[in-house]
């Protein structure tokens, strides 16, 4: 089928959409402001006299701008999205409007603590959940999202370790599964990265582990496992494996991304993990906007709770205070400072909001849903599929790319293939130890109805290429799109980063 | 429970479908001594009134800034946002959507990201400027590790006009790497040299403009001396806004231009999530950390974007990545992005000038009482002032006065006593004529 040509560009409801740039009017403008008090100028020497160049555009364009520009994306409240390791739940507007009220919305963060008791509480209060759910002592509420949280987690070990005189330990153990993060953030503390290698159900080896450990017995500083893992498999050994790393002198870092499929059932502090990050933007719902803003509290084990990030909350006999300064009054052993103010306040509000909601009983409700969905997938897809790990499976299952062996159709046309049919692609190529690896997580916001749709969508084109001679029309996927396919390698190749006036050059190029 | 939609008759249908004969049995892989352990001690679930009426009854013990005047700034704004700007970031297809992976159906974002790269890149007069990082202190510490990377040296001055907070971060980012950091002490009266600490071993200097205590130094000599010498300099804007008013940074020869865009962005919410800023040269380019939307083709040769040059990334690159940075402030940065298009040249430049000019006014009002001493000559929307009394009894006695006079330097600086009279005060475009004429009034009658 062939489209008739428009002479816009535009496809009915699908618009074209120029940049901001394109749609200049020299001097417009969407905000009228107050006339100017009188005054004299006392900027000295820096006044700028130069134009900046950012274009002029009337209310109505801007808001038909980014409403056409909001239509070509694809959202969780448009359709599905079994993005494994990413946790796309529904996000409550409760929460929205929770973080809108001005006694959180309109607070400073250097009000008089007496003035800013309410915000206060919220974060105590949203600290005392997540201390709960995770049966852990302490929580370091600043960090702005998962990896931040990674990198509290370790300074928080290089600390201990420097405070016991252990600070000569320089490894640090990653199963080859793990996110690319956790070796990035390992590097940040000055660590060296050490693999550990799966078994072949998709777990740690404990062999192995205990073989590291010894090989650098001394060095290790700690071992960062992601659990479940990053096969949607619970490590069953982790028990084991906490009392190894322990035996060791080092400690045990759980990568808390995947939090939500025992959120309720199990509290990683009887597991003897020492630290953990939790993304609020992934279990406890808070949106993820398009790429972020997230949240990362990392809960703390007793023996480092000492060490972890000021600022935290304190409560005492006047109401609650905080402590701001490394070092000082009760931040002692504090290992510093990470981000500005008090963390990603308006994440907690959201956040506390879907907690207060679920309550105990809903979030066991909600990682049993999620498993519960998760399972069911693996089992009516694997009548065309090929699972690479025997269930049953927490809260996301993963297959990999044989059963499209000899089709000529790949993980990628698969997954573009997907979007035609309405889905958001599930996570490609990760991990990277499943070949051709497609790693769903449907979470528990989804009903049996998108399930059942999503399998017969997904059983249709395994079908489609297993019967042979669509290679074609996968490779042409996705085509019902704003966009087909892009040309990636043309971006990196020569990187245009931002607009440029045409007569200063057709754009801006990057060195090599 | 009411964002679940599985039916008890779903989940049995499900179950006899996996083969298995409860949810449990799904669990088995769970240590069992873990799972007879777990006790939660939490209330069950509440309805959307209840949550409603326990959230709103914390946010009444706080007094927002809405119920008086205020004067608070330091890297945190109060500013009128738009009523479109927050209905265009609420839509869901960009409040719910994932990082833009699949740019198939993700050009609404991508196109945003560009957009916004763009802007950053001409309000900080730099070639390029990455898809946003978590704050502006992040995004300073991380602007010292790129310019050691690209140097190859591991010495940094952090100036004394520098957000302590920005130090903070940056000393504990850098404090397990082969880093040597020299913060130097706050500097209210601007008198530090730091052209002639730059030597051939340094990788950056690191200055904010407007500075922590509202000074506009002139960096240009600076500038010099530091390319003189193979080091950096590191500009960090905490307040954008400015930028409408004073020389972009990248005109005096910044390498790396950092900032927070909080004050653009939307409300202050006690200080996050905000949305750091980071523009540097494209000849170093592929040091930057952070996400990159680029401009390329799809198959029909239409105009699309895509996440690019992310060899640099964590996902990629792993321990070898120029950043762990995943998740960053996409949202916070379209809401910039959004605001500074709502506003255009002819508004963004209007707003810094009545920020200016309020701020002119406050200080003229405040000049003229008894014993207060303005520190910097030339300012933006925020100064520093000496009461020649402890400024954090003077605060707390305007605020029971029900006004937020400003932030004491002393909650930054508990060490250095010489800083306890000094008042760090800003004024912004939502503050009017009588709100000014109040504070003076009241902190007349504080320091009588």
């Amino acid at each position: 089928m062939t489209m008739p040509a428009t002479a816009s560009g535009n496809q009915g409801l699908q618009f074209e959409q120029p940049l901001i740039f394109e749609q200049d009017t020299r001097g417009a403008t969407a905000v009228d402001l107050p006339a100017l008090p009188h005054t004299r100028e006392r900027l000295g020497t820096l006044k700028n006299t130069q134009a900046i160049g950012l274009p002029g555009l009337s209310e109505p364009e801007v808001v038909r701008h980014y409403t056409r520009l909001s239509q070509k994306n694809y959202s969780i409240d448009s359709g599905f999205y079994p993005l494994g390791s990413c946790t796309m739940k529904h996000n409550p507007r409760l929460n929205e409007k929770m973080a809108r009220l001005p006694g959180f919305a309109d607070i400073h963060p250097f009000q008089p603590v007496s003035t800013i008791q309410g915000a206060l509480e919220l974060i105590d209060t949203t600290a005392h959940w997540l201390k709960q759910l995770t049966g852990m002592p302490a929580v370091a509420m600043s960090p702005a999202a998962g990896a931040h949280g990674e990198l509290c987690g370790l300074m928080c070990i290089k600390a201990a370790h420097v405070a016991h005189n252990q600070g000569t330990r320089t490894v640090v153990l990653v199963p080859e599964s793990a996110h690319g993060t956790n070796p990035a953030t390992a590097a940040l503390c000055g660590y060296s990265v050490e693999a550990i290698p799966a078994n072949s159900e998709g777990r740690v080896d404990l062999a192995a582990l205990q073989a590291a450990l010894d090989k650098h017995s001394a060095d290790v500083a700690a071992v960062m496992i992601t659990n479940p893992n990053t096969c949607g498999l619970f490590e069953r050994e982790c028990i084991q494996a906490a009392e190894m790393i322990h035996a060791a002198g080092a400690y045990f870092y759980m990568d808390g991304a995947n939090f939500n499929a025992i959120v309720g059932r199990l509290r990683i502090g009887d597991l003897g993990v020492d630290a953990m990050h939790i993304n609020l933007h992934k279990t406890f719902s808070t949106p993820h906007g398009g790429g972020g803003p997230g949240a990362g509290p990392t809960v703390l084990s007793a023996a480092l709770a000492s060490y972890a990030p000021v600022p935290f909350v304190v409560h005492g006999k006047d109401g609650f205070s905080v402590e701001e300064h490394a070092g000082l009054g009760g931040a002692q052993d504090s290992f510093g400072r990470m981000k500005g103010y008090h963390g990603q306040f308006g994440v907690f509000v959201r956040a506390l909001s879907y907690m207060m909601a679920m309550g105990a009983d809903g979030l066991k409700q909600a990682s049993g849903d999620a498993v519960l969905n998760a399972n069911y997938l693996l089992a009516r897809l694997s009548a065309e599929m090929t699972p690479a790990f025997a269930g049953p499976c927490m809260h996301e299952c993963v297959f990999d790319d044989r059963f499209l062996k000899g089709t000529g159709v790949t993980t990628l046309d698969i997954a573009k293939a997907l979007i035609d049919e309405g889905v958001h692609p599930p996570t490609m190529y990760f991990p990277l130890v499943v070949h051709g690896a497609l790693l769903m997580e449907p979470t528990e916001t989804e009903s049996k109805a998108t399930l059942d749709q999503f399998v017969e969508s997904m059983l249709h084109l395994a079908r489609k290429a297993k019967a042979g001679g669509a290679e074609a029309e996968f490779r042409a996927a996705p085509q019902f799109s704003p966009r087909r396919r892009l040309d990636e390698t043309k971006a990196a190749r020569k990187p245009v980063l931002r607009w440029m006036p045409p007569t200063a050059g057709a754009s801006s190029q990057a060195a090599e | 429970m009411r964002y679940l939609p599985l039916s008890e008759t779903n989940r049995r249908d499900m179950l006899a479908a996996i083969g298995a004969g409860s949810v449990d049995e799904l669990f088995r892989d769970l240590p069992k001594a873990a799972l007879a352990k777990a006790r939660i001690d939490l209330p069950n679930s509440a309805s959307e009134i209840e949550v409603e009426r326990a959230l709103s009854a914390m946010a009444a013990k706080n007094r927002n800034c809405g119920q008086g005047p205020s004067f608070l700034g330091c890297g945190n704004y109060r500013h009128h946002t738009p009523a479109s700007l927050d209905y265009l970031i609420q839509r869901g297809e960009f409040l719910t959507a994932y990082t833009p992976y699949q740019p198939e159906i993700s050009q609404g974002t991508l196109q945003a990201i560009f957009e916004f790269q763009s802007q950053v890149a001409l309000i900080t007069g730099m070639e390029v400027a990455n898809a946003s990082m978590y704050d502006g202190a992040t995004a300073c510490a991380e602007a010292v590790t790129m310019a050691a990377r690209v140097t190859k040296r591991n010495k940094a001055i952090l100036s004394g006009n520098l957000h302590p907070h920005y130090r903070d971060v940056t000393l504990t980012n850098c404090k397990f790497l082969d880093m040597q950091i020299e913060a130097l002490a706050p500097d209210p009266t601007a008198i530090e040299d730091l052209v002639g600490r730059v030597g051939p071993d340094l990788a950056c200097v690191v200055v904010q403009t407007p500075g922590f205590f509202g000074h506009l130094n002139d960096y240009s000599n600076l500038a010099k001396a530091c390319h003189a010498a193979g080091a950096f300099l590191v500009v960090c804007v905490t307040e954008p806004v400015a930028l409408g008013l004073i020389t972009p940074p990248g005109h005096i020869g910044a390498d790396i231009v950092v900032g927070e865009g909080q004050s653009m962005a939307g409300p202050m919410s006690f200080g996050g999530p905000g949305v750091g800023l980071f523009a540097t040269r494209e000849k170093f380019l592929r040091q930057m950390p952070g996400r990159l939307a680029g401009e390329t083709t799809d198959e029909n040769g239409r105009r699309g974007w895509v996440l690019t040059l992310s060899t640099r990334e964590q996902h990629i690159r792993r321990e070898k990545a120029t950043s762990n940075i995943c998740t960053n402030s996409g949202l916070i940065a379209l809401a910039f992005s959004v605001h500074m298009t709502l506003l255009g040249e002819a508004g963004f430049t209007n707003l810094a000038r009545l920020n200016h000019a309020t701020a002119v006014s406050l200080a003229e009002k405040l000049e003229q009482i008894k014993g207060v001493k303005l520190l910097p000559s030339a300012f933006f929307n925020e100064f520093a002032v000496k009461l020649g009394k402890p400024a954090e009894a003077v605060v707390e006695k305007l605020a029971a006065r029900g006004i937020l006079a400003g932030v004491p330097a002393a909650r930054f600086y508990p060490t250095y006593p010489e800083l306890a009279d000094v008042l760090l005060v800003a004024a912004t475009e939502t503050n009017t004529e009588s709100d000014i004429d109040a504070f003076a009034a009241r902190l007349k009658e504080a320091l009588a």
